[in-house]
């Protein structure tokens, strides 16, 4: 009956997020008539607080209309760190799922000693508990005073099987989105909606090269200029605060124009990148290393090639903002869009000296993010500007120019992959070097605040060189840089940059958009040279059953074997996120004339089991088109001063008409732990863009993204 | 300087009072509350901010106020008659057309005008219609088919 295998059923085993935050009470409090559950990951978009409603409902037996899922708030939630890495339904929802079953045993247990009655017997209908007989006994709201949750969680109630039947691809059930009434009715939900009380305006000055210093602001040039409160200069941080927005907007022209800077950044050659990582200093790290005789000495074909990708923008729809309040004996207050209200919290007490528990930081929704934007620096520059004026809370707005050129990038990368195919064609070794920046800068990183304005004040706290997350976490660079493919000889090597002219952070899926471009362009690249269909020849490496399931699954949704129209290339891209979560393959079908146009994706997943059918296929969809708008069309613009690409049509993303038809098919395996959606597609689907160019066109282009520009250079070498 | 300008705003006669070239965004949203247009860019290349001008799809980041003076303005708020959804927002609803949902009031702006001016788009029109609003989240498909699934609710109701 019970074919829930991934259930912690130890007790003392618990998720490792009730673990850290073990007390029920902080996950959950029973109401009359509701539940409030809190945890510490936070709504970007994705739809968390949805799936984390519909666990609750699930666990406890009510309708989700039951459920209030409160806003992270360092005041009242559990720290989960971090609203990343596709972890949420994983680490806060198996804790959630935890906490309600334990919640919901204490319920029963009461409900069971009134009664003289044996627990196992009972059951809950919309919070009612009744005997087997089907007689009311009491409910969750009459015992919620008598019932404590003020305990630690046990690891002895054992969350409820998965009602929805297992295998294959039947649907789990969908809950509509909580948050998109708001959003559709065009209600005030987002941070860049919120007014509070006594609420004035702030702009941040950023240097006009970056690194430059602030040399003076001569002249007057706020004068005439009424509803001004007052300027805030430390060190080279420049900012204003006004009562009105408008005037803070106007200010800020005025301060900017007239503002002096001195001390330019070098940033690299923008034309030549590549050369660039591989020259830099670097931290390497021996990835993996499998197989007798190491690599290279084999016999057989060797064949090599050098991927790339220039910096990315994460390029919220909504620039950044932040909301601060000093309050007059200096506790602080800030409302943020931050994916990690706790750290960020550490971070500004680190840079403003406050102790921890002075500062509450509030999420509050913003646009998708899609990694580490500026949120958390515009959250620390509206503290900065608050400071000058107690008691009023003050709101930030970054413009769209600072939201492209200031914020941290994805960083760029290369990839260098060798194999050597043996006489039966297939791989006998495999070799792989990537060159990165760092993928995580985020507050707290390397020790630092990690805060964009942190680095301009007078004390000065430094943007040191962006760190990796550890092996343990995915890795940054190395995220899958190791194929995941049944190869006898491997050895796969990262070259961390210790140098960081343009800041870089997390951005979707980190290093494994890149590596596996990398890794599933040359496997084409190799299945061509051995003869052999690309499908048939991934297979052939590929012994893990559900590895192959997707890409069957993806090849016959798309008539892998049927023919292609005219003009129309198609080309798959497979990868195991993290090498140990989701698996997704993607099929493309491209058309190249003038541009690269991709008409088609159709996309096979598998993340375990299914909190919400349509909250998965809406993440994978969403990230197959932003793939494509990386892969297509992105690439940060900079001179040796800055960043250049700060609007939209320097830094143009995919529109309407470039959008291709994606089609998802969800092979749901209930039995099996979530794993996650939110970043499986981004790698596969870039992958399988540029096989489709070269079914289409007979050019290999490896240096993304696949503008007319870059095919023409690919076509001349 | 200081000066009055009146227009409709959802067919209400709103008068503010603003310099000439603040922009009209910042009006609806700061002094008259209205928070669906959101901010986007500030130079009309995004959609997020799009309201109705004399029902035009229009960028309000940069439409100074003086240049709305004496015209009818609808948000995505004026959308709804007062007990009755849009066909357009019920549509988004059902097919779940958001991701993060930034874009949506404007988009829902630029989908409204079109299926005024064509009350039976095909998804080309669509396409069309919305390609100069930007969706950052990728769920430019669901918002097709939600446009197209108004436009046939409409025409079942004439």
């Amino acid at each position: 009956m019970n074919h829930d295998v991934a259930r912690p059923a130890a007790a003392g085993d618990l998720p490792p997020d009730l673990a850290a935050n073990p007390r029920l009470a902080s996950w959950l409090t029973i109401e009359s008539g509701r539940v409030l559950v809190r945890v510490g990951k936070v709504e970007l978009g994705q739809g968390i607080l949805t799936a984390m409603a519909a666990i609750a409902a699930e666990e406890l037996d009510l309708p989700p209309e039951r459920i209030v899922v409160v806003s992270a708030d360092t005041a009242v939630s559990p720290d989960e760190g971090v609203t990343a890495g596709s972890m949420s339904v994983a680490a806060a929802g198996s804790a959630l799922r935890q906490a309600c079953a334990e919640a919901r045993a204490l319920m029963l247990a009461a409900a069971a000693r009134t009664a003289g009655l044996d627990p196992a017997g009972l059951s809950v209908a919309d919070g009612v508990i009744c005997d087997a007989a089907g007689q009311q006994l009491t409910s969750y709201w009459e015992l919620a005073d008598q019932v404590s949750l003020d305990v630690d969680a046990t690891g002895e109630a054992v969350p409820r099987p998965s009602r929805r039947p297992g295998e294959g691809s039947t649907s789990a059930g969908t809950l509509p989105r909580l948050d998109l009434p708001d959003k559709i009715f065009g209600r005030p939900r987002f941070i860049h909606d919120l007014e509070l009380p006594g609420m004035v305006h702030g702009r941040v000055i950023r240097p006009a090269q970056r690194g430059a210093r602030l040399v003076g602001v001569p002249g007057e040039p706020l004068r005439g200029l009424s509803g001004v409160l007052g300027t805030v200069c430390d060190g080279s941080f420049l900012g204003v605060v006004a009562e009105q927005e408008d005037t803070a907007e106007r200010a800020a022209r005025a301060l900017a124009s007239a503002a002096v800077w001195q001390g330019a950044a070098d940033l690299p050659d923008e034309q030549d990148l590549p050369a660039y990582l591989r020259g830099q200093p670097a931290e390497t790290t021996l990835v993996h290393c499998v197989g007798q005789g190491g690599v290279g000495g084999t016999e057989g074909v060797r064949h090599s090639a050098t991927y790339s990708r220039p910096y990315l923008a994460h390029a919220s729809l909504a620039p950044s903002c932040g909301i601060a309040r000093w309050s007059a004996s200096g506790e602080l207050t800030v409302w943020t869009h931050s994916q990690g209200i706790f750290g960020l919290r550490r971070a500004i007490a680190q840079a403003t000296s406050l102790d921890v528990d002075q500062i509450r930081v509030r999420h509050v929704e913003g646009a998708g993010c899609y990694g580490h934007n500026a949120a958390d620096d515009a959250a620390f520059d509206a503290v900065l500007l608050a400071r000058s004026v107690p008691d009023r809370p003050v709101r930030v707005q970054w413009s769209r120019r600072d939201e492209l050129g200031w914020a941290p990038f994805g960083s760029a990368m290369v990839a260098e992959v060798s194999a050597t195919l043996g006489g039966d064609g297939r791989v006998a070794d495999w070799s792989c070097q990537v060159w990165s920046h760092g993928h995580t800068a985020r507050p707290g990183y390397a020790g630092n605040p990690g805060l964009l304005a942190a680095a301009d004040l007078e004390k000065p706290l430094d943007l040191p060189a962006s760190i990796d997350p550890p092996a343990g976490n995915g890795g940054g660079t190395s995220r899958n840089a190791v194929p995941g493919y049944d190869f006898p000889r491997q050895r796969i090597t990262a070259h961390r940059l210790l140098t960081m002219p343009i800041r870089t952070s997390a951005l979707r899926s980190l290093g494994a958009h890149v590596n596996v471009f990398a890794i599933e362009s040359f496997m084409d690249e190799l299945a061509a040279m051995a003869g052999r269909d690309p499908v048939e020849y991934r297979l052939a490496h590929l012994a893990d059953e559900r590895a192959r399931a997707v890409l069957e699954q993806a090849a016959d949704a798309a008539s892998w074997g049927g023919t292609r129209s005219p003009g129309r290339g198609r080309g798959i891209g497979y990868a195991r996120y993290k090498n140990r979560s989701a698996y997704c393959a993607a099929v493309a079908e491209v058309e190249a004339v003038h541009e690269v146009r991709v008409r088609r994706l159709v996309l096979a997943v598998d993340v375990g089991r299914v909190i919400d059918d349509d909250g998965v296929r809406n993440q994978i969809e969403g990230g197959a088109i932003q793939a494509t708008s990386w892969t297509l069309k992105e690439r940060v613009r900079f001179d040796r001063a800055g960043i250049t690409s700060t609007d939209w049509e320097s830094y143009p993303i995919l529109r309407f008409s470039e959008v291709p038809r994606v089609d998802v098919h969800v092979l749901a395996r209930q039995h099996e732990p979530s794993l996650g959606a939110g970043e499986a597609a981004q790698g596969p689907v870039a992958a399988a863009i540029a096989n489709a160019l070269f079914d289409a066109i007979g050019v290999r282009v490896r240096d993304l993204p696949l503008t007319a520009e870059h095919v023409v250079a690919a076509m001349a070498s | 300087m200081l000066d009055r300008y009146t227009f409709t705003v959802n067919g209400e006669q709103r008068d503010v009072v603003a310099e000439a070239d603040t922009p009209l965004l910042t009006v609806l949203r700061n002094t008259l509350r209205l928070k669906a247009a959101k901010f986007g860019c500030g130079t009309g290349l995004c959609g997020a901010c799009f309201v109705l001008v004399d029902g035009y799809p229009t960028p309000s980041c940069d439409t100074p106020v003086w240049a709305a003076a004496g015209k009818r303005i609808v948000t995505a708020e004026g959308l709804s008659a007062r007990d009755a959804p849009h066909p357009l927002q019920q549509a988004f609803l059902q097919e779940q057309a958001a991701q993060c949902g930034y874009c949506i009031s404007g988009i829902l702006i630029s989908a409204a005008a079109l299926l005024q001016a064509d009350p039976a788009p095909d998804e080309q029109a669509v396409v069309t219609a919305l390609d100069r609003n930007l969706c950052r989240c990728g769920a430019q498909g669901r918002i097709v088919r939600a446009v197209l699934r108004a436009a046939d609710r409409q025409g079942e109701r004439r």
